[in-house]
């Protein structure tokens, strides 16, 4: 890893991605601006009968779901990674190893076309909206006139701190650079969380009179979910954006052609990773948040969510959680055979292996079951009288937040590979540790289990304590490790880029597996107001007011996502081309004025 | 659960400890036996896409726990190359090529010829409730309705008490015949119902709603569900055309009493 050619090698050819971005952002800001133009006096027949247009074929719903899905995929991962690409640089100016401000600038190179595309699929997105829901826009530009003007002023602005902050690496000094990137995410930030207030809005309306006239900007802005759904997604993207960098390593690793190359990508893609997982673990938290304040505005709404039809939905979630912890684990496993003296720590993979079986089990498991009429009769309902008791909330949040235990001692044993301690302390610290993990797992199960016996608000306050528990075992027996291994003796080394290739292909399946996630928990979010656009207040009277089948839904949320990759594929090859050599003309073969290349070479 | 069969699984994997087979033949034993524990170890039986789901999950982490490490790997390559080219396995090769299509054939024929059954159902027990109900004429909100006698457990405990024993009159009057003595769905007609009544006894039921809801499903009964909740499965009346909106709050408050569950209540929004 020593080696830093490969990196500096790399020529910074700035690609076209400009021109897009200034097209977007005023086709965008042209648009926002004509319909801004009537919204000044809204009839009120408009909210009760909006105006709809059909889109052919897929119908206009499909189609403004599947837009506005990439749009917010690719947004996700331009706000996310320069979170922790300043994470990074941050890391690489305290400890002055190189090696990670050229990781850092490495998952910048990933933004520059992704930004493109993101400004191009939010302007098609609005054109959409325009086009074929002029009612509900004309609505919500009502509601919302004066944020669309800070909210372009602010992406003219993300557009100019993240180029300035990619082709600036190296070119300013350390201080300013850091500046510019600290810029670009309260920049990008903004530009979130005032998109965040028109979504969120049209689920949990606020500030306006009860025929849907506006009262209060502010009000309508800081609706009931705004917050949870701002924290929600600032976490969710750098999990999703973290993902998207490791498959990029893993990318760049099967097609590495030397040994530098390949410890290169396999850092890059465990960094990516690391910074996915960690971003994971308390994203289930954030969720909960969410969900309960989505209960607390309208009962309708969460039962709708949790034990409705999108209750489905959330046990495929559960699956696909379920696939990204276990495959979170396995890479930490996989990675750990090409670190010399982590052998000793095999024997405990079946041990987490069983504990994420179990709680992985449990977080899958539906309250009321599929059955057919003879199963339902024998279970006397489609309540299973054991089964059904795991399908509550006091068993998900157990299951989940041993889930995160487990995975965090995946990563402890992970960091111990190849060190042996040498503090006089040893027994004592590890005995401590031990202690701190028992404890944590008994008041976890025990306030699981306690959850069932007490009324719902209660419940649902237990979780604080559970998640406070697994937090603070988490940050204690770090600060103890970080301690126990201080000085410690080494066994031997980590031999980066001897990654086994089914360890990339995780990668590959964690990027996956969370843009499909995504997908499916946007549409349940937005698919929740069933017949309303704007909750309770503008009611859905286009053809396509009815909730889809599940099995179609999901078909939708999987064709977007292999969009998505289909797209990030360009992405990565566009991306991969700054390294590229320049063409020259094969040797002997002609050139335009009919000389050979060779003699052009030689003069 | 069926302790019988979870005793002898346990004992077969304990004495795998001291077999020590391959880890292919060890990763296909676990199969087998989970897969025993989930289909006839648990009473009453589960049913079977639960059942495919956990051995989804089940497949996932043995295929996991055999590819985590390179020489398990290897020895799973080892151990099926071998089985494949090896000539000492010739008969048992010939014997898995033969009886592996006949059992996939077996499955297709014995689910062509069985009897017809009924599609899975995928029945939502609690589906969501309206925004608003209109109630003999009367329009109720449901997002802000309350019991208008829940205030009363504090500020006026003996009133509370008398609207409780009127709800115990209700309740034993109308609801008895198919709730059950002991409000655990097992009433005189409960066994003519499929699905069963709801038993108010499981903490995961009404302990879980607001009593906005329970009023909701009461006056309207089966009528008032959903499709997803299949209306057409449910012989609950709409108690609203026998009911006046007070004997429906007092039921309310007597199945929380007696069950000695607690009402879900409206929280505050942040």
């Amino acid at each position: 890893m020593k080696d830093l050619r490969l990196i500096k090698d790399y020529r910074q050819k700035p690609l076209p991605a400009l021109l897009p971005v200034a097209i977007a952002i005023l086709v965008t800001a042209f648009i926002a601006a004509l319909v801004a133009l009537p919204a000044a006096a809204i009839p009120q027949d408009a909210v009760a009968n909006p105006e709809y247009r059909a889109f052919p074929v897929i119908g206009s719903r499909v189609a403004i779901w599947v837009v506005a899905q990439l749009h917010l995929m690719f947004a996700a991962f331009v706000l996310a990674v320069p979170m922790f690409a300043v994470i990074i640089e941050i890391i690489g100016m305290v400890t002055k190893d190189k090696r990670y401000d050229a990781l850092a600038h490495e998952f910048t190179k990933l933004l520059s076309v992704s930004f493109s595309l993101t400004a191009t699929l939010g302007a098609l997105m609005v054109v959409m909206l325009v086009v074929l829901y002029p009612g509900v826009t004309q609505y919500m530009v009502s509601i919302f006139s004066w944020s669309f003007f800070p909210y372009i002023l602010l992406f003219f602005l993300e557009a100019v701190f993240l180029y300035s902050y990619y082709y600036g690496w190296g070119k300013f000094s350390p201080k300013v650079h850091l500046s510019l990137g600290i810029a670009l995410n309260i920049v990008g930030t903004a530009i979130m969380f005032i998109a965040n207030a028109w979504l969120t809005f049209m689920n949990t309306p606020n500030g306006i009179s009860e025929t849907g006239a506006l009262l209060s900007m502010a009000d309508a802005m800081n609706n009931f979910i705004w917050m949870p759904i701002n924290i929600h997604r600032m976490i969710a993207n750098v999990a999703f954006g973290g993902s998207i960098a490791a498959a990029y390593g893993a990318y760049k690793y099967l097609g590495a052609k030397t040994q530098e190359e390949k410890a290169h990508y396999d850092w890059m893609g465990y960094v990516g990773n690391f910074i996915s997982i960690s971003a994971l673990l308390p994203l289930p938290f954030a969720g909960y948040w969410l969900g309960k304040e989505i209960y607390a505005y309208s009962q309708s709404l969460g039962i709708t969510l949790m034990g409705g039809t999108f209750s489905w939905l959330f046990i495929i979630q559960a699956v696909l959680i379920g696939n990204l912890f276990l495959a979170a684990n396995y890479y930490l496993w996989v990675s750990m055979e090409r670190i010399e003296g982590a052998e000793r720590f095999r024997k405990f993979i079946k041990y987490l292996l069983a504990s994420i079986a179990i709680t992985y089990l449990v977080w899958a498991t539906p309250h009321s079951l599929v059955a057919t009429v003879e199963e339902a009769r024998k279970m006397g309902g489609a309540h299973h009288p054991m089964l059904g008791v795991l399908g509550v909330m006091s068993a998900k949040n157990t299951a989940v937040n041993i889930l995160i235990l487990t995975t965090y001692i995946s990563f402890l044993l992970y960091r111990r590979g190849n060190k042996e301690p040498t503090v006089s302390w040893v027994k004592a610290g590890n005995f401590a540790q031990l202690a701190i993990f028992i404890g944590a797992v008994a008041i976890v199960i025990f306030l699981g289990i306690f959850g069932y016996f007490v009324e719902a608000k209660v419940r649902i306050a237990l979780s604080v304590p559970q998640v406070a528990v697994v937090l603070f075992t988490m940050i204690s027996v770090t600060i103890i490790d970080i301690y126990l291994y201080r000085g410690a003796r080494s066994r031997g080394k980590i031999k980066w880029g001897e990654m086994p290739a089914r360890a990339q292909y995780v990668l590959f399946f964690i990027a996956v597996t969370f843009a499909w996630t995504m997908g499916l928990m946007g549409y349940v979010r937005a698919g929740m107001r069933q017949h309303w656009h704007v909750f309770g207040v503008m009611a859905d009277t286009s053809p396509d007011a009815f909730t889809p089948t599940l099995g179609f839904a999901s078909n939708v949320i999987s064709v977007t996502v292999l969009i998505f990759f289909s797209f990030i594929a360009v992405v990565f090859w566009l991306t991969g081309l700054a390294g590229k050599k320049d063409w020259e003309p094969k040797e002997g073969a002609l050139i335009p004025d009919g000389e050979h290349a060779d003699e052009e070479v030689v003069r | 659960m069926n302790i019988l069969v979870i005793l002898a699984v346990v004992v077969v994997m304990f004495g795998l400890r001291f077999l020590k087979p391959n880890a292919l033949a060890w990763a296909a034993i676990w199969w087998i036996g989970v897969y025993l524990v989930f289909r006839y170890g648990v009473d009453p039986p589960m049913p079977t896409s639960i059942l495919g789901m956990f051995m989804f999950i089940i497949s996932l982490v043995l295929v996991a726990y055999v590819t985590a490490a390179n020489d398990r790997i290897r020895e799973v390559a080892d151990t099926l190359i071998a089985f494949f080219v090896n000539p000492e396995y010739k008969v048992a090769l010939g014997l898995t090529l033969v009886l592996l299509p006949l059992l996939v054939a077996f499955q297709v024929y014995s689910g062509m010829s069985g009897q017809p059954q009924a599609p899975l159902l995928a029945r939502t027990i609690h589906p969501p409730p309206p925004g608003s109900i209109s109630y003999q004429g009367k329009q109720i909100d449901l997002l802000t309705v309350h019991n208008p006698f829940r205030g009363l457990e504090q500020s006026d405990p003996t009133v509370f008490e008398a609207h409780v024993a009127g709800g115990r009159a209700v309740y034993y009057q109308n609801c008895v015949y198919c709730h059950g003595d002991n409000m655990e769905g097992d009433g005189f007609f409960a066994h003519g119902f499929n699905p069963i009544p709801a038993n108010f006894q499981d903490p995961t039921t009404i302990a879980m709603l607001q009593e906005s809801y329970l009023f909701w499903r009461i006056a309207k009964g089966a009528p008032g569900l959903p499709s997803e909740s299949t209306p057409w499965l449910s012989a609950m009346p709409a108690w609203e055309t026998f009911l006046s909106e007070e004997e429906i709050w007092e039921v309310i408050l007597f199945i929380y009493d007696y069950t000695e569950q607690r009402p879900r209540v409206s929280e505050e929004v942040h």
